[in-house]
Order: structure tokens, then C-alpha cells, then sequence
């Protein structure tokens, strides 16, 4: 067996392997006619996802549908489901960046925390944060609710606590915060982007 | 929206995006739907392929203008006197699709002797209070009936009680004149208010040339009637204006005028801004909701139990008579079996609200230490709030703020990198806010369901887990909520009971625990109580505890155990009806074009061939089409209550009141109740404006929300300091107030910095080139940005002067990779009587070469 091929080998292989003579002959160059080696050598991408998973992008109420493919827990690529009727397959310039957006080296992976008068953040575990939170907004609730007006009106609220958002966030999300914070805790300072 | 939902019956888009393909003309107006919404302009640009007109009317001309077919220039703010031209225009030549018309709005319908027009009042309707500076709606009712509104608040604020009066409206059908000539008809008093709307007087108030508003006028009307329906497109540049409300008023009577709604291709179409910001405003997280639009009980309404609450709410006639039903299965789904008759279902635990608690006001409450803490879910008012140093010294205020999103915030780092710490005015050692910044989960690290601008629940898969700590905020407040359980667990103190009797069971998934959005859903879908069977259709709802549904509008999304329709994805075939029933589910019932009824004549034939949609079926004595009928589905057409009888709800609705929601069934071109600032739309200038009114001596609207203080000073009318009409705007490749596009490296490198647009006439007066800095300046602060010296943006021609304009772009922060000033630094606490929503579109400024001293 050969383990060289001679220049005159190469050079007649790589004739029979480039795909312009064979269009320049007047084969369909959308076809067999443009494969070669190398391009029989790639394979698409999304091959290796092992997740594909239907979305809706994240940014305008247009609610263009996405395909979201993942690799070993990391998504790999997002792009418009062709299927839907709204977007049909395609996605404007924000939509398009909607993996940039999921990767951003911008994204937070902590909880920061910063003390009152502090000058730095500090990071902190997760369920120490939501311990304090609780205590937090149990206190502030405590010492602000309010039964009823001075004529015995019942009103059953705090004005010291507020919520601001949800318009970017789930159905279900904003269900759970309406129902915990205006029916359990008697929040009203409760609104979202509805009005900006 | 309730414009929309006062006009029409519900607030939110009445068309499908799909569907404006299927529209003969286009208006878009008070938005630049092809940079804003560029995949649903994609649906306005096929119907220009196949015919249609396309109209762009903006203060700029943008991308959206140059693929329309005419473009005309408006004043920011004057929208409401361009269209109460078309108005105009539509009744002085007797335009309006007659048939449609007279059948389905309430066009001949007699209006109280004693309403007075503001033409009459030089800018004040009848009913005004000047101690209270708000209207009684008394003379703006029908004659001798009181209407209830078919928004949130049914409850109408007259002299007389509303539940004793309201329940005339049994007795018989509204009084009506057919013929039109009765002086107090709705069509007599329309003529009146808008006589004054003349071409002549569109061009001195809004610079609209005569002819672009005639040419624009003649193409509306030329695509009206049996044949052919146009559309209407809109965004926040209609809702961001103290007159904002009556600005889609305007649209919903030229729709209503035109026979235009109802019908395929026909409508108004709200282009909404964020993924959800419908499905939030159906559940709402908003102050003055409970779940898909039932009033929040009012300490100073007649809300004190259960039963004063349906009394005064619950509506004699049309669906909302359906009220208590809606009510009670909403509380047996928060309390459970802890609510019962005696507490009204839990009813008595509900906090009351006790006057205005959206943001504008919040912000000043936050500022003046009434608030003391704050959750921020995916909100970022350093840089979307208005009066922004405002918003920001605000925070130093707060005792806590839990702050949630992907990225570090403006208003998360506003304490070491905010404006007022960066120039020195507060140092972070003063500054004693405890501050939280969590991770949260993005769309595809979480399962759930938005809802899209017109009102498609789609389903989203968690693909994979959020970076680290990140969480969804299902899993966040599920977890706050199990902790506050377990504090108050013990408590025998009566503020205590509703957070103890709050039903808070949900299955958990996974090591994270993650609550299972389904079962969400299918708590807001609903279930009888008893079975915990899932209910189909919220005609099975009662109002006896038997079921209890989260969110009646939504039941029908989760029918029955795994049958979730939000998760579906069967789109129609190119031949196919094109209603897409298969692909998500939208509400109510899975409707896609809303009062479709109006798509047949009142006998129940199509309008015409080319315009068929839903029909009376008399051999299957049906209603049937391409869509689900939004109209009891047997009805006949020629149904009429018999009055004899008492009829209640939609037995009092005769088979040609396609507007079920409102209390007669028709569309409200005049509307007595459910606004808080006019019956009709007319024109006022903003609050802060370069003009005075060319209509009233009243300049701006009566009832706007003006909180002036110290700290959110205003310019005065053609105040000389600040000479120029100042409008805000956005980019295609950034959203809102930027987190989400700032910081992602492709989209900050697409537009990495902000800017003002302003003419070459303007930068001249001035010596500015292009790409030059300029200060832009407003009695609230100042801000640098680069100028972008540009022909988009036009000087408009008044009646004897010429007001220049400056268009500037807002997303922009001190966080991530593209940067720039805070444009809300200068826009002002101001608001929309009805919505509160502020005037971001329409204010003035003043400009200088150069940038602003340094620390900016």
C-alpha cells in the first residue's frame, strides 16, 4: 500500500473532486453536481443536540414560536419554528439573539448581596437569601397592615410593600404573585410594565 | 386597554396578527410596526401584495413609512385631531356603513337631555366637578338609564345608586330613534362635537398637510363596507399620552363607523410590548385587578362583602351578569375550604385598595418612604421610569429591594452607580437600602405560558436549567410563599388568616423543586371542587362554591386532565380556514377574531362572498364558520328579548348585539360610563406642550394625573425655555429598558449607543452636525446624547408658526455593552386619567450644542 500519492495522483483527484467543472459542464450546481469531500464531511449542527424543545421568544407580544436545541444540559442553538403561524420560521434581530441572551457573559449566576451602607456586593447562597427575604417581608408587613379606616371600613392591606413586574414573566408566574402577594400578604402596590 | 374594552366590550386586540393579511387598508399610527413588531408587519406587507393600502401616520418618519404607501407627519400628541377628522369626514359625507351601523353600535341611541358637549363647555363635558377636578357620569348616561361599563369597574359613579338604577335597564331595550333625528341621538351629537374637526383644522393642530389627511380619509372609507375591511395597528405611541386612552377611542369609532369590526381583515390590532404583557394584564399584576378583569375590591366602592361586591358589580344584562360566578370560583380557587358563605368564600380577606397604587404614584411613594420595601420581578425603573433621578433617589429610601433578572440592573447598581451617587448628590455609605440581586430564568430554563398580543396562550418547554442560581419566578414566590406560611403557621392574629388560608399545595418537580406550572394552569383554567375534575368552558362555572377557577377567561385552556392547548402546535395548511384553531389557544374560548358575529349582516348572512366568516346556519339552527363563534351558538339572528319577562344577562341580548360584554350588546361609539375623561374623544394638547390648544381655552385634558411637586417640575404651555416638541422612541434591536439586549453582545454592537434625532433645519439653528453631542434639556434634568442629523425628522408647520421636533431613543443605561444617558431623566410624573399610563410620547424640550458638564 501506497502511503504517498504522487503529485500527479493529487492533482487528478482534486479535478474529480471539484464541484466547478462539473457545473461548469452544466450539471445542477444545487445538487450532486456541488458535493465534494469536504462538504460530504459536514453535518448540521442541531445533529448533536440531544434536547429540542418548542419556546416562545422572550422579547415583544408578537409571540413568535421558537426551537430551542440543547447539548449535554447547554443550549446550542434557537431558531424560529417554522411551523408557526405567526413567525414561520423567522425572527427579527432581537428574536435571532435569543441565544446570545441565554449565554450572555452578562448573566448572573449568584445572588449578590449588598448590606445597608455597604459600598461592595457580597455573594450569598440562595436559600440563606430567601430565609431573610421572608423575615423581611413578614417584618415590614407586621409593622405596616392595616385593618380598617378610621370609619371601620375593612381594607385588610399594607402600603409598605410593593411589587413592580410581569410582563415579561409567565402566566403562571404572575397568578403565583397576585395570589401571594394581594390575596395572602394584602399588598396593592402590585403593577408591571402594562402601564409603561 | 379600556379603550377597547369600553368601545368594544373587551380590552385587547380583536384580530389575530395572521388576519391583517386579510385587510383592504392599513392604518398604523401611534406605532413603527415595522421596526417595533417586524414579524407582524410581515402579515401588513403581504396584504400590500395582494391590494391593500398601507397608511403610516407618525411624528417621524421611520421604516414603518417608507414601505407604506402614504406617510403623513403628525404632531406628537395631535392624534386625536387627525382623527376626529376622519371623523368628521365620515359623517359630513355620509360615509359610515349604514347596515352595520344602525344595527350594531349605538348610533341611534338617546343620550341624556342634559349631556353637554365640551364644544359647549370650551373643553369641559357636562358632569364636571372642579372641587374634585373628576366628572359625574350622570348626564352622560342613556335617557333614563344608567349603563354599567363592561371594564373591571362595572360600578358607575353617579349621584343616583348604581345597583337601584342599572336594574332599569331590564325593563326594556335602551331608548332609541331610528330615524336619527332625534338632537340627544348619539349620530346627532357626534355631528356636533366633531363639526369642528375640518380638514382645516387637522392641518393647524396636527401639520398634516390638507391633502395627505384627505387622500388618507378617502383611502379609509373606499375600503369600508360589504366588500372590503381595514385594519388598525397601534402601540405606545397611542397609550403613552394623558389623552392616550381617548386616542384609541378615536380609532374604535372609525372602526365602529366603518363596519370594520368583527369581520376578517377588520379591527384594531394592539401591538403590545413584552412577551406577556397581555397575559399580565389578564393576570394582572396590576393594583386594580383580580384575575381577568374582576374589579380589586375599593375601599370607597360598595365592595364591603361578598354580596355588596356582586350587587354593585354584577351587570342586569349582557354577559357580565355572569359576574358572581367568576367572583366566587376565584376565591374557593385562592381559599379553598377555608372560605366559605359566611366569610363569602374568603371574599372578606381581599385587601381593598383605596385610590391610585399603579407605578406613577408608586414611584412617589417610594420616594417619600410610604413604601419600605420592594420586589422588582424583571423590571428595571432606573432606566423605564419616568422622572428617572426621581426613581432613583427613590430607592435610597427603601429598606429592602429584591431585584430579579438576568443581569446586574441599573436599578440593582443603583447605590454605587446610579446618577444621583455618580454626581455626588448621596454617597453608598448613606444610602441603607439592604439590596437582593437574584439570577432569574429565561423562557426556555422554565415551563409556562405567555400570552401574545392578541391573546394566544402559547406554551414554552424548560430545555435546560438557568445558570447557576437562577431561578423562575414560579419557584421563587412558591418558595417565599412556603416560607410566610410557615411564619404566620402559628398566628392568631385575624391579619393572618388570608396568608394562612391561601391554597398553596402545588406538586414540586426536580432537585430544585420547582413547582409544576401545569398544575398552575390548571387551577387558573379551573375545576369543580368536589371531583377536582377540569371544567371545559367557563359557562360551567357557579357561583356556589361548587368550582373554582384562577382566571375565568382562561378556562378552556386546560379541559381536561392532560389537555394542555396552550401546548399546541397544529397550524392550518395553506388551504386552510387560516384561523389556526389548532396552533395555541387563545382567549376567550379559543376565539381568534373577537365579536364575529358582526361578520354577518343582522338576518346572519355574510356581508358579502369575499368577506364570509361566521354565519347563521337555519337548517342546523347554528352559528357556524371558520372560527368559534363569539355569540351564543344557537341564537337565531332574529331573537328579541321579551321585555314582559324581565329577561337578565343574555337573555336580554337579541340576536343582533354582537358586543355581548356590553350591557346592550353594541358597540359603544358613545360611551356613558367606564372612562373617566370623555364619552367622546376630543382633542387637548399634553400636559407639557409647545402650543396652545387651537380648540378650547382648557389646554390640556381636564382629568390628566398631574402630580406636581418640587422634584417633578413642568413646563408650562409654550413655555419659551423649553421651545421644541420632544418625543421618545425605540430600536428594533434593543428592548424596553435594555437588560435584555444591552447586554448581549451581537445586539449592543447593532445600535451601541443612544441618540437624537433632530431636522438639518433645527441642527442648524444651531451650528449642530451630525454625530455631534448635544445637551437635551427638560424642566426635570438634562441629558447628553449624539445628534443624527436627519430629514426623517420634519419641522411641523402650524397655523403661524413652525415647532420643531426632537425624537429620542430611551433604552439606554449605565449597565452592559451599550451605553448611554437615561432618557427618562427627563420626562415627568404624569398620567392618563383612566390608566395612569404617562406621557412619554408627547413633551417639550430644549436643546444646546455640546455636551453636558462632566460626571454625566
Amino acid at each position: 500500500m501506497k502511503l504517498k500519492r504522487s503529485i500527479g495522483e493529487r492533482v487528478a483527484g482534486f479535478v474529480r473532486d471539484w464541484s466547478l467543472p462539473r457545473q461548469l459542464r452544466g450539471e445542477d450546481g444545487s445538487r450532486e453536481a456541488a458535493a465534494s469531500t469536504m462538504s460530504r464531511g459536514l453535518r448540521p449542527r442541531l445533529e448533536q443536540a440531544d434536547t429540542i424543545g418548542t419556546s416562545i421568544c422572550p422579547y415583544c407580544a408578537v409571540g413568535c414560536a421558537q426551537l430551542v436545541y440543547a447539548k449535554d444540559g447547554q443550549v446550542i442553538h434557537v431558531e424560529g419554528d417554522p411551523r408557526s403561524p405567526i413567525n414561520e420560521g423567522t425572527l427579527c434581530p432581537k428574536g435571532a439573539a435569543t441565544l446570545d441572551l441565554m449565554t450572555s457573559p452578562e448573566r448572573l449566576t449568584k445572588i449578590l448581596y449588598r448590606a445597608p451602607h455597604s459600598d461592595r456586593w457580597e455573594e450569598r447562597p440562595l436559600l440563606w437569601a430567601m430565609d431573610r427575604i421572608a423575615f423581611l417581608a413578614k417584618r415590614t408587613r407586621d409593622e405596616s397592615f392595616v385593618k380598617t379606616l378610621p370609619d371601620g371600613t375593612p381594607v385588610n392591606h399594607t402600603l409598605a410593600l410593593a411589587s413592580l413586574g410581569g410582563a415579561t414573566l409567565d402566566n403562571e408566574e404572575n397568578y403565583l404573585i397576585k395570589k401571594l402577594f394581594g390575596g395572602g400578604l394584602g399588598m396593592v402596590w402590585i403593577e408591571n410594565q402594562a402601564r409603561v | 386597554m379600556p379603550s377597547l374594552g369600553a368601545s368594544f366590550g373587551r380590552g385587547a386586540a380583536t384580530l389575530p396578527e395572521w388576519d391583517i393579511a386579510n385587510a383592504d387598508c392599513i392604518l398604523v399610527m401611534g406605532s413603527n410596526m415595522a421596526e417595533n413588531h417586524p414579524i407582524a408587519f410581515r402579515f401588513a406587507l403581504q396584504a400590500k401584495e395582494r391590494g391593500a393600502t398601507l397608511i403610516h401616520v407618525d411624528p417621524r418618519f421611520t421604516r414603518t413609512s417608507a414601505l407604506c404607501d402614504i406617510y403623513a407627519p403628525v404632531r406628537p400628541g395631535s392624534d386625536i385631531a387627525f382623527l376626529g377628522g376622519i371623523i368628521h369626514y365620515i359623517l359630513e359625507r355620509d360615509l359610515w356603513f349604514k347596515d352595520y351601523v344602525l344595527a350594531y353600535t349605538n348610533i341611534s341611541t338617546i343620550i341624556d337631555e342634559r349631556f353637554q358637549d365640551a364644544d359647549e363647555g370650551d373643553g369641559f363635558f357636562s358632569g364636571w366637578n372642579e372641587e374634585s377636578r373628576s366628572y359625574k357620569y350622570d348626564s352622560w348616561q342613556y335617557q333614563g338609564e344608567i349603563v354599567p361599563s363592561s371594564l373591571a369597574e362595572h360600578y358607575v359613579n353617579t349621584t343616583e345608586s348604581f345597583s337601584e338604577k342599572t336594574k332599569r335597564m331590564e325593563k326594556g331595550p335602551p331608548p332609541r330613534d331610528p330615524t336619527l333625528q332625534h338632537p340627544h341621538c348619539v349620530y346627532q351629537i357626534m355631528r356636533r362635537h366633531y363639526a369642528r374637526y375640518t380638514p382645516e383644522m387637522v392641518e393647524r393642530t396636527t401639520g398634516c398637510p390638507r391633502d395627505v389627511f384627505l387622500k388618507i380619509a378617502e383611502e379609509l372609507t373606499r375600503n369600508s363596507g360589504r366588500e372590503r375591511t381595514g385594519a388598525i395597528c397601534y402601540a405606545v405611541g397611542w397609550t403613552h399620552h394623558t389623552t392616550g386612552v381617548q386616542m384609541i377611542r378615536a380609532a374604535a369609532i372609525i372602526q365602529g363607523l366603518l363596519g370594520n369590526v368583527g369581520r376578517p381583515g377588520g379591527g384594531i390590532l394592539a401591538l403590545r410590548g413584552h412577551s406577556s404583557i397581555q397575559g399580565s394584564t389578564d393576570i394582572p399584576t396590576l393594583y386594580n385587578m383580580l384575575p381577568t378583569y374582576l374589579p380589586q375590591p375599593h375601599a370607597y366602592k360598595p365592595h364591603k362583602t361578598l354580596k355588596d361586591y356582586i350587587d354593585s358589580e354584577r351587570t342586569p344584562t349582557g354577559w357580565w351578569h355572569n359576574f358572581p360566578k367568576y367572583a366566587v370560583s376565584l376565591c374557593r380557587a385562592w381559599y379553598g375550604d377555608n372560605g366559605s358563605e359566611a366569610n363569602g368564600w374568603g371574599f372578606d380577606w381581599l385587601p381593598r385598595i383605596v385610590g391610585d397604587h399603579s407605578q406613577l404614584p408608586m414611584t412617589l411613594a417610594i420616594r417619600d418612604g410610604v413604601i419600605r420595601g420592594l420586589f422588582l420581578l424583571g423590571q428595571n425603573p432606573a432606566v423605564g421610569g419616568h422622572n428617572a433621578a426621581l426613581v432613583q433617589r427613590g430607592l435610597a429610601e427603601l429598606d429592602w429591594l429584591v431585584v430579579r433578572d438576568t443581569g446586574e440592573t441599573e436599578t440593582a447598581s443603583f447605590w454605587y452607580k446610579g446618577r444621583p451617587v455618580r454626581e455626588g448628590e448621596i454617597r453608598p455609605q448613606d444610602i441603607k437600602t439592604e439590596v437582593f440581586l437574584m439570577p432569574a430564568s429565561l423562557a426556555a430554563e422554565k415551563s409556562g405560558t405567555l400570552t401574545n398580543t392578541h391573546r394566544l396562550l402559547q406554551w414554552h418547554d424548560k430545555v435546560v436549567s438557568g445558570p447557576g442560581d437562577s431561578r423562575s419566578e414560579t419557584w421563587f414566590i412558591f418558595h417565599l410563599g412556603r416560607r410566610l406560611k410557615r411564619l404566620y403557621a402559628t398566628s392568631i392574629d385575624p391579619k393572618d388568616r388570608a396568608i394562612q388560608a391561601l391554597t398553596w399545595d402545588y406538586p414540586v418537580e426536580g432537585e430544585e423543586e420547582e413547582p409544576s406550572a401545569e398544575a398552575i394552569l390548571k387551577e387558573m383554567n379551573g375545576y369543580s371542587w368536589q371531583e377536582r375534575r377540569q371544567i371545559g368552558s367557563f359557562r360551567d362555572l357557579k357561583d356556589d362554591g361548587s368550582t373554582a377557577c384562577g382566571a375565568w377567561l382562561y378556562c378552556g385552556v386546560f379541559p381536561e386532565e392532560d389537555k394542555n392547548l396552550a401546548r399546541a402546535r397544529r397550524a392550518d395548511p395553506p388551504a386552510g380556514p387560516g384561523t389556526h384553531l389548532g396552533w395555541g389557544w387563545a382567549w376567550p374560548a379559543n376565539r381568534r377574531n373577537m365579536y364575529n358575529r358582526a361578520s354577518a349582516d343582522p338576518d346572519g348572512r355574510p356581508w358579502s362572498e369575499r368577506k364570509r366568516y361566521i354565519a347563521w346556519d337555519a337548517a342546523q339552527r347554528q352559528w357556524t364558520g371558520p372560527d368559534v363563534v363569539d355569540f351564543d351558538p344557537d341564537k337565531p339572528p332574529d331573537y328579541q328579548p321579551d321585555w314582559a319577562k324581565d329577561p337578565e344577562g343574555m337573555e336580554a341580548l337579541g340576536g343582533d348585539c354582537p358586543f355581548i360584554m356590553i350591557a346592550d350588546g353594541k358597540l359603544s361609539l358613545f360611551t356613558p360610563s367606564g372612562l373617566k375623561d370623555a364619552p367622546l374623544p376630543t382633542h387637548y394638547e399634553p400636559v407639557e406642550s409647545p402650543i396652545q390648544n387651537p380648540f378650547y381655552t382648557q389646554q390640556h385634558s381636564p382629568t390628566a394625573k398631574i402630580w406636581q411637586r418640587p422634584d417633578n417640575p413642568l413646563a408650562a404651555p409654550e413655555d419659551p425655555r423649553f421651545p421644541y416638541a420632544l418625543t421618545t422612541y425605540r430600536l428594533t434591536e434593543h428592548h424596553a429598558g435594555g437588560t435584555p439586549t444591552r447586554s448581549v453582545p451581537v445586539t449592543a454592537e447593532l445600535q451601541p449607543e443612544g441618540f437624537a434625532e433632530i431636522s438639518p433645519e433645527l441642527a442648524k439653528l444651531y451650528g449642530i452636525a451630525n454625530l455631534d453631542w448635544v445637551t437635551v434639556s427638560t424642566p426635570r434634568g438634562e441629558i447628553a446624547v449624539k445628534a443624527l442629523v436627519t430629514e426623517r425628522v420634519r419641522p411641523f408647520r402650524l397655523d403661524r408658526r413652525t415647532v420643531h421636533e426632537v425624537g429620542l431613543v430611551w433604552h439606554f443605561g449605565w449597565q452592559g455593552y451599550a451605553t448611554g444617558e437615561v432618557a427618562n431623566i427627563l420626562t415627568s410624573i404624569v398620567g392618563d386619567p383612566n390608566t395612569s399610563i404617562h406621557e412619554g410620547k408627547a413633551l417639550v424640550c430644549n436643546l444646546q450644542r455640546g455636551r453636558r458638564g462632566e460626571g454625566s
